[in-house]
């Protein structure tokens, strides 16, 4: 017995792994169908884009429009607000990756970073707690920001994480301007 | 299973039968002639209440389904309508949602027997681990029918669980929209969790039948800890423990009655009774009562990644529970210090389920942080140390010296059963 083990790989040997092989390669390709199933559909990427008119908030106002299911800020902040924001240093802040989807993935999270360049005092926000996905509720917690009665994390003026479970700044969606007061999200 | 019974077909159509699938002796064997210690106490009924509470829990969700709607528009108020208008409607519901506490109460009953009397041990490990499946399946099936009638705890309940996924470094955000089936919990995530809340009893059902099957190769672990020894050690488990089983159960449906028929929504949350609103989150989201000692878990770390790497980490250590415990006596009776050990750990959970319930804020989440790390000390050090340190108590000569001393307690200077 012992001497087959070294005999040389036959045509049969061969044949098994191969057929193995093949039946394997044709099981993960009729799994994936079944997996894919899951993935946002069709309709749901359908709606992956919408226009907002900003013209009406007014200085210290705030407005919630549904992207994707989900809310997003969008807060004409007072001159107390952007001020504040652009005292903080970026050393004190646990995230300084802006999380702006408009700019470079390692942009600081710097006020200017986080508002809408040109007009400093607007910022589009996803409303979704980076932490367990709750909405923070606004210009509250110890930041005068947002907080999210969750778990306890507090966001200040900018929308940045500055103390609570949550490990990142509330995401800046991709968003442009088609026309003067009308974003576009996604 | 099987192996036990003596049944010798004696009609002409059992003969038929049992030559073609001896199911008859199999039964038999299981649950009717299957020798079982003789000293097993009220704990160990708990077994025969959990598979009484998953039919009731199975039985009542087939027909709940004859009336409920899994779409975002009408869910809600489906089950409003299975309550003001489908005859018995609201029994059925109550029945259903108070029968998902009432098996989390009798499954963590089971466990801390399981615990207290060392049935995790060689050989028993198998039963032990199918067991830690069960519970596991048995919360994901709780958590998404709690899904199910779209009120504003099932909808953020569902946000902040499927974002638990989100922890994971680059898989998370893509295991998450796959969840979700979107970029948000909405009518993709109802209709699938509706699918599986219908589909995981059954397989829990499955998994208890080989639980079973395990626990009735190995035999029954006991009060006393010890092997059964001779035919005086055993009993038939019929009629002993089907009335026994038969008895408990129906002192533990006064329990569930009371409940269902006194203070249905005392273990529910008012916000369920407010419609999802994605827009809104409720002020306060808590977990249903059974999972508030993961969640403190969960909370009392400060890091993402690490909460949720605790918090499933916290059942995770169940698994290895039969090699982390190095004693060689199995029963708690025996051990004097263990016993304290689980005494403490048992507050020690208790204590998490409190903490759970409360804000994460101040001295809540410094008392979390206190008793999850006694929660896995107790599992990772108490629990090996304890092994080499303590001495045991002496171990009875047999269940049938234990029991005609009085009770599980260690035998003194008693007689020999034999004598009398």
């Amino acid at each position: 017995m012992a001497q087959q083990d070294t005999v040389e790989p036959t045509r049969r040997d061969f044949l098994y792994i191969a057929t193995g092989a093949m039946g394997a390669v044709g099981a993960a390709a009729l799994a994936w169908p079944f997996i894919d199933q899951m993935n946002p559909d069709a309709s749901a990427l359908s709606l992956a884009s919408i226009e907002v008119d900003i013209s009406a908030i007014e200085e210290g106002q705030e407005i919630k429009v549904m992207w994707r299911g989900k809310p997003v800020f969008i807060r004409n902040r007072s001159a107390k607000e952007v001020e504040e924001a652009n005292a903080v240093a970026i050393s004190d802040l646990p995230d300084q990756n802006a999380r702006n989807a408009n700019l470079a993935a390692d942009a600081q999270a710097t006020d200017a970073n986080r508002g809408v360049e040109g007009r400093e005092a607007l910022i589009v926000m996803v409303g979704v707690c980076t932490h367990l996905g709750c909405i923070p509720l606004g210009q509250s917690g110890d930041f005068g920001g947002w907080f999210c009665p969750c778990h306890g994390s507090h966001y200040d003026t900018a929308g940045r994480i500055r103390k609570g479970p949550a490990p990142e700044n509330l995401l800046i969606p991709p968003f442009e301007f088609t026309s003067d007061n009308v974003i576009q999200i996604g | 299973m099987a192996g036990h019974s003596n049944y010798v077909p004696q009609s002409a159509a059992a003969k038929w039968l049992e030559s073609r699938l001896p199911v008859i002796g199999l039964v038999r064997g299981s649950f009717v002639d299957f020798p079982t210690p003789k000293n097993l106490n009220y704990w160990w009924t708990f077994g025969g209440i959990l598979f009484f509470v998953l039919i009731a829990q199975i039985v009542t969700g087939i027909v709940l389904v004859m009336h409920y709607t899994p779409n975002t528009a009408m869910a809600f108020a489906s089950v409003e309508h299975i309550m003001r208008d489908v005859n018995f409607g609201w029994l059925l519901r109550y029945l259903h949602a108070n029968g998902a506490s009432m098996f989390f109460i009798a499954v963590f009953i089971h466990m801390f027997r399981g615990m207290y009397y060392g049935s995790y041990k060689a050989p028993r490990e198998i039963s032990w681990i199918l067991g830690v499946v069960i519970f596991l399946i048995m919360m994901a099936t709780a958590f998404m029918g709690y899904v199910l009638p779209w009120g504003q705890m099932s909808f953020w309940g569902a946000t902040v669980i499927t974002n638990l996924f989100s922890a994971l470094p680059l898989v998370g955000e893509p295991i998450v929209n796959w969840l979700w089936g979107g970029f948000a919990v909405d009518n993709p995530t109802l209709n699938r969790f509706f699918s599986l809340h219908y589909l995981l009893p059954f397989m829990i059902f499955g998994v208890v039948l080989l639980h079973v099957w395990a626990f009735h190769t190995t035999g029954n672990n006991n009060p006393t800890g010890i092997n059964p020894k001779t035919k005086q050690d055993t009993i038939p488990f019929h009629p002993y423990y089907t009335i026994k089983d038969l008895f408990a159960i129906v002192v533990f449906m006064i329990l569930f009655a009371y409940f269902v028929f006194y203070i249905p929504n005392f273990l529910g949350h008012a916000d369920n009774y407010i419609e999802a609103n994605p827009l809104v989150t409720p002020a306060h989201i808590v977990p249903e009562w059974y999972f508030l000692p993961f969640y403190a878990i969960l909370r009392a770390v400060p890091d993402k990644l690490g909460g949720v790497i605790l918090m499933f980490g916290s059942i995770a250590v169940m698994f290895v529970l039969p090699w982390l415990d190095t004693s060689k006596v199995r029963s708690g009776t025996y051990r004097p210090l263990f016993k304290q050990f689980f005494w403490i750990f048992a507050a020690v959970c208790v204590g998490l389920g409190y903490l759970g319930a409360m804000p994460a804020e101040g001295g809540y989440v410094i008392a979390a942080r206190i008793l999850t790390a006694y929660y896995f000390a107790h599992f990772l050090i108490i629990l090996p140390l304890l092994g080499f340190l303590e001495k045991p108590k002496e171990l009875p000569a047999s269940i049938s010296e234990a029991v005609l001393s009085g009770g599980g307690k260690p035998a003194g200077a008693v007689a020999a059963p034999d004598t009398k």
